[in-house]
């Protein structure tokens, strides 16, 4: 058994050492929020906080996560009202929206790390994260109005 | 260990005399010294590319000072390999595969060496290899410190930084030794992952071959002329 807390719950999860942290979320906690893209730490669409710190939870086993803090989407704002949360809705950010969820995660933790980012900064944080249908301008302009510029 | 046949330099394997500047330090050294001749060198016997010769096979070489330069290309093959110098890029992204290809996802070095805000180099990277996704990782997964660059840099340029406080991060000799023999990240070299080529040789032979060149002067090979 392995125990974490997730979205400020403490868990007990009958996990291996070695399964993703992704596959506990969402098959074992049925937190499916958190979507599976390429499995390979490619595209960011499975991006989630571990003590606060953005990773990509297909790649990320469970021992690291055990004792440590998840935040996924679900947790990142109890009513939704996240700055980003809202923005993203301001703005009508996505599309198909199947990569959002890892976008707003990867942009949550560049927000508490850097409140202001310049637009290269938003670019080179959010390089990881890709996005078929192509909202990346939009990303960009709800992360600046997130962060208030 | 291997026997060394006394060869004469110039029957030396090609693929050695590409690798190895220091020969060419060597025979000027031969030829145009002034002194008496010194005793005929030998050369260290052919390997395969996936094999570091021992300090043991450069013993031929009489001069104590080609030795050690000899000594250091060798362990340069290591220094050298792409396992190596993708994460001590003379820029701001690591490389990676043996084509030295920029790092994809597009990451960057950041402030302390660890990539960025939200995209940092553990966000990705484990304490080990993760071999089903093909992600390569190891303890304290980070790239070199920018002056530490080695990327495209020859080994008389590396070792110039290696024995270099101001580069090397304030390390003597014998700590650069302890540091290429059995630091974690450095032995993830030998153990890549994923079909990677590993380095030549093994970590604990590399740290032979550094020990080796500090026991002969750590001298280091002259410029290759291009």
């Amino acid at each position: 058994m392995i125990n974490l807390t997730v979205n400020g719950v403490a868990r007990e999860v009958d996990a291996d050492d070695d399964m993703p942290l992704l596959w506990v979320l969402r098959d074992l906690l049925g937190l499916t929020g958190t979507k599976y893209g390429c499995g390979e730490a490619l595209c960011g669409a499975c991006t989630v906080h571990l003590d606060g710190r953005a990773v990509r939870a297909c790649v990320t086993p469970m021992r690291r996560a055990a004792g440590r803090a998840v935040t996924t989407i679900e947790g990142l704002s109890p009513t939704g009202e996240h700055p980003l949360q809202r923005a993203w809705v301001e703005l009508g950010v996505p599309q198909c929206g199947f990569c959002q969820a890892g976008q707003i995660m990867t942009a949550a933790a560049l927000l508490a790390e850097n409140p202001r980012p310049t637009e290269d900064d938003i670019d080179h944080s959010l390089a990881g994260n890709l996005c078929r249908c192509g909202t990346y301008l939009r990303i960009r302009a709800a992360v600046r109005k997130a962060a208030g510029s | 260990m291997r026997a060394v046949p006394a060869t004469p330099l110039a029957s030396l394997h090609h693929s050695w005399l590409d690798r190895a500047p220091a020969l060419g330090v060597l025979g000027l050294v031969l030829a145009c010294s002034g002194r008496p001749a010194p005793p005929v060198a030998t050369a260290p016997a052919p390997v395969a590319p996936g094999e570091l010769r021992t300090p043991a096979a450069f013993d031929g070489i009489a001069e104590r000072a080609a030795r050690s330069q000899a000594l250091f290309v060798e362990a340069s093959r290591v220094l050298t390999h792409a396992r190596c110098v993708n994460c001590h890029p003379p820029d701001e992204m690591p490389r990676q595969g043996d084509g030295h290809a920029l790092h994809d996802p597009p990451v960057l070095r950041g402030e302390a060496d660890r990539g960025i805000p939200a995209l940092g180099c553990t966000t990705c990277h484990q304490d080990r290899n993760i071999e089903l996704a093909r992600v390569p990782g190891a303890p304290d997964w980070r790239l070199a410190p920018l002056k530490m660059a080695w990327l495209d840099r020859s080994p008389a340029a590396i070792c110039g930084q290696l024995k270099d406080p101001a580069r090397n991060g304030g390390r003597t000799l014998r700590q650069i030794r302890d540091h290429l023999a059995h630091d974690v990240l450095v032995g993830w070299a030998w153990q890549p992952g994923a079909g990677r080529a590993p380095a030549p040789g093994t970590q604990a032979e590399l740290g032979a071959l550094v020990q080796a060149w500090i026991d002969t002067g750590a001298v280091c090979p002259e410029e290759a002329k291009r």
